[in-house]
């Protein structure tokens, strides 16, 4: 009696339970310390309401991610919410029919989107040219300088002033090298992202045409003779040795925290790992090159954004607006900010986090906000676009590690990521 | 011979069905796919595909960085197929020439097999990456400059001398069965005749161990060719430059990074043209020489 009672009391609140709560799914590419972020915000989330459930999904690397959810897409099996790295922009954005606009997500979900609320240079970047934001901006970093102060002071440079400009960096590795302080002066992860994008941006020189692509299909541009200039730099360094080549993606970041090289130039978003080999460090903005005009301008962000897939019913888009104006809440973003070293994404987040004094216990912290938002944006500094920018990347590492091994100049290396770049470009639009 | 006829006419089928299921399914089916992508043009997402006949087979085969990957492929793939295969036959005759803990030996030996291709990788990247591996410190004192991450020939070495570690157990269980299976009589007869262990050996046993040898040479092509996949994506990535792309590496790279799927296609189909011509080939020529005794 009290069993058959108890089974149709289930029987009957079922429904409910189904009908109330709307599951979303959101795919995403976090590890470590990050990946507990993510689990925080979503919980946090479910608890604050009834309605929806979001269910963060762990789909492994960046571009792991990615191809889970393009082969999903095409399966017809996509996710909600997706997490796409700031590479991949350029694809989501070819992606048309398959993606759903995020201002136009929160515009229906009865959310008033107010543009001016965040942080420019990081929605700018997620938009299209006329200005609708495309993406919500999720983790945004900025790359940085990084110096062991232990190095600094063994080689009799100043530790309380890291180097401004590149040809001081160069000038303090080679001192580094000479003093015997480290065995390599400098060291940098990613030379696409740092050195490549980065730079152009930071000093004011177009990485390609077309705003850097972000009005219309890019020619590239980095074969001016500033980036000659700098990779010859770069090449006569690592023949040297005062510079040490780790990779083409993070690895270098290895090289400083062991404490073989006494400067590195990284992701903010590294500095957990950095934070956590207990060194004694220092961090400074992005060095520039004091030949070029207006420099230093304003660095591009890296990170990812969050992409809403098409085709979903209204209730999962209502559930998603309401998630993503929760993200959008200064508490929330303050905790993202200071939890896991990504940029905070309004205003209000990064106001708040600077009256709790946050940053004068955290000296740095402020660094790749500052260096992003320091001046209005110009054609050259939005950030790049691409429909095939991991494709260009890999080019480019291919060129630079000919140039590093001696094989070619830095201007025959940087010819040939224009001319092969170019041409891959042509066949990624032109289909 | 005497022809055997089976009464039944479903029953075999029937018995075969499952096989036939496998192979359609995860064989013809796929191989389909990819000659239907390879005939067209897509986006990533798949949302407006163009049927361009045989461009994608034209572009690729007019790329010069295919024609890269298809010369860092011969060369990687004669080292992988012969040099596990002699390393291994050497450490089994050895292993015969031991008497007491023959067992441990071989245990040891075959240890290797069992450890996953993506993990040799790792192990071989941790201990000769430049700045952290264990023997790169060494071979830096010893006065090589040892940067696999910039040298290509250095990356090469890396590349084939994990893959062909990966693959030497597996060459030598496979040595040591067929040195087992020589009878005693015919080396004792030779040893009575006066012959030299060299001359033995030569003459008698690697004759005899023929078909062994034939079988590991296909194996390991296809090792090479295919499975050496994970250890070039762990320690390399294809790098320097392109110094380490092979044509599977390849395949991957321009389909799942960067997410071109017709030219994936196009050289996926390529490939499998190459796969069935070397093995068509190695069979008609080669195993032709072979005595099954």
């Amino acid at each position: 009696m009290k069993l058959t009672s108890l089974w149709l009391c289930g029987f009957a609140a079922m429904p409910f339970a189904a009908q109330a709560q709307t599951e979303i799914s959101w795919w995403h590419a976090m590890t470590g310390a990050n990946a507990e972020v993510v689990e925080k915000i979503a919980g946090d989330f479910n608890a604050s309401q009834s309605d929806y459930v979001v269910k963060p999904v762990f789909k492994g690397t960046y571009p792991e991610t990615l191809n889970a959810g393009i082969a999903a897409f095409r399966a017809g099996q996509a996710p909600d919410i997706m997490q796409v790295f700031d590479v991949g922009t350029g694809v989501m954005m070819g992606a048309g029919g398959a993606i759903k606009p995020v201002a136009e997500v929160l515009a229906e979900g009865g959310f008033t989107f107010d543009k001016s609320q965040y942080l420019p240079g990081i929605v700018g970047y997620y938009s299209t040219p006329e200005g609708e934001m495309l993406s919500f901006p999720y983790n945004s970093s900025s790359p940085i300088l990084y110096y062991n102060k232990d190095i600094f002071e063994k080689a009799g440079l100043d530790v309380n002033a890291p180097p401004q400009t590149w040809a001081e960096v160069w000038a303090a590795a080679r001192k580094i090298k000479e003093s015997g302080a480290a065995t390599c002066g400098y060291t940098s992860t990613w030379l696409t992202w740092i050195h490549t994008e980065n730079f152009a941006a930071w000093n004011n020189v177009p990485w390609a045409t077309n705003e850097n692509g972000l009005a219309g299909t890019p020619e590239l541009k980095i074969d001016a003779p500033l980036f000659v200039k700098h990779f010859q730099e770069i090449a006569d360094l690592a023949k040297e040795g005062v510079l040490v080549y780790g990779g083409r993606t993070s690895e270098a970041k290895q090289n400083f925290t062991s404490g073989e090289c006494g400067i590195l130039t990284e992701s903010s978003g590294g500095l957990g790992d950095v934070v956590k080999s207990g060194m004694n460090y220092g961090i400074g903005k992005l060095p520039y090159d004091e030949t070029a005009e207006g420099a230093p301008q304003n660095t591009t962000p890296g990170g990812a954004s969050l992409w809403v897939m098409a085709g979903k019913s209204d209730e999962v888009y209502k559930g998603v607006a309401t998630f993503f104006d929760y993200l959008s809440q200064t508490e929330v973003q303050k905790y993202l900010h200071e939890q896991s070293g990504y940029l905070p994404v309004t205003m209000a987040a990064y106001e708040a986090t600077k009256s709790s004094g946050f940053y004068d216990e955290n000296p740095g912290r402020e660094t790749p906000i500052l260096q992003m938002s320091g001046k209005p944006p110009t054609e050259n500094s939005k950030g790049v676009r691409a429909p095939n920018l991991p494709q260009l990347r890999d080019i480019q590492n291919e060129e630079y590690e000919k140039m590093l091994a001696g094989q070619q100049t830095a201007e025959e290396a940087l010819k040939n990521a224009v001319t092969r770049g170019n041409a891959a470009i042509k066949e990624a639009a032109g289909g | 011979m005497q022809r055997t006829v089976f009464p039944h006419k479903v029953l075999p089928w029937l018995l075969l069905a499952p096989q036939l299921a496998v192979t359609l399914i995860f064989f013809y089916w796929p191989a389909g796919q990819a000659f239907r992508q390879s005939t067209l043009r897509e986006d990533p997402f798949g949302l407006s595909s163009t049927f361009v006949g045989l461009a994608n087979f034209r572009r690729v085969l007019s790329d010069p960085s295919y024609l890269n990957a298809l010369q860092v492929t011969v060369v990687f793939s004669l080292f992988v197929a012969f040099l596990p295969m002699v390393i291994a036959l050497f450490l089994a005759v050895q292993a015969e020439k031991i008497v007491r803990g023959r067992g441990v030996y071989r245990t040891l030996m075959i240890w290797p097999y069992a450890v996953a291709t993506a993990i040799a990788g790792m192990l071989w990247l941790f201990m000769f990456n430049p700045s952290f591996g264990t023997l790169a410190w060494p071979l830096r004192q010893m006065g090589i400059n040892w940067n696999p991450l910039l040298n290509s020939s250095h990356a090469m070495i890396l590349v084939v001398a994990a893959a062909t570690w990966k693959q030497i157990s597996y060459n030598f269980l496979f040595f040591v069965a067929g040195l087992q299976a020589i009878p005693r009589s015919l080396l004792e007869a030779a040893a009575i005749d006066g012959a030299s262990r060299r001359h033995a050996f030569w003459t008698i046993v690697f004759p005899l161990l023929a078909p062994t040898t034939f079988f590991l040479l296909v194996v390991n092509t296809v090792y090479a060719l295919f499975d050496t996949f994970g250890i070039i994506h762990a320690v390399t990535g294809g790098g320097p430059g392109k110094a380490t792309e092979t044509l599977v590496y390849k395949v991957y790279n321009d389909g799942f990074v960067n997410l071109n799927m017709g030219d994936s296609a196009a050289q996926s189909v390529i490939l499998m043209v190459i796969v069935i011509a070397l093995t068509a080939f190695q069979f008609r020529y080669i195993e032709r020489r072979v005595h099954y005794g």
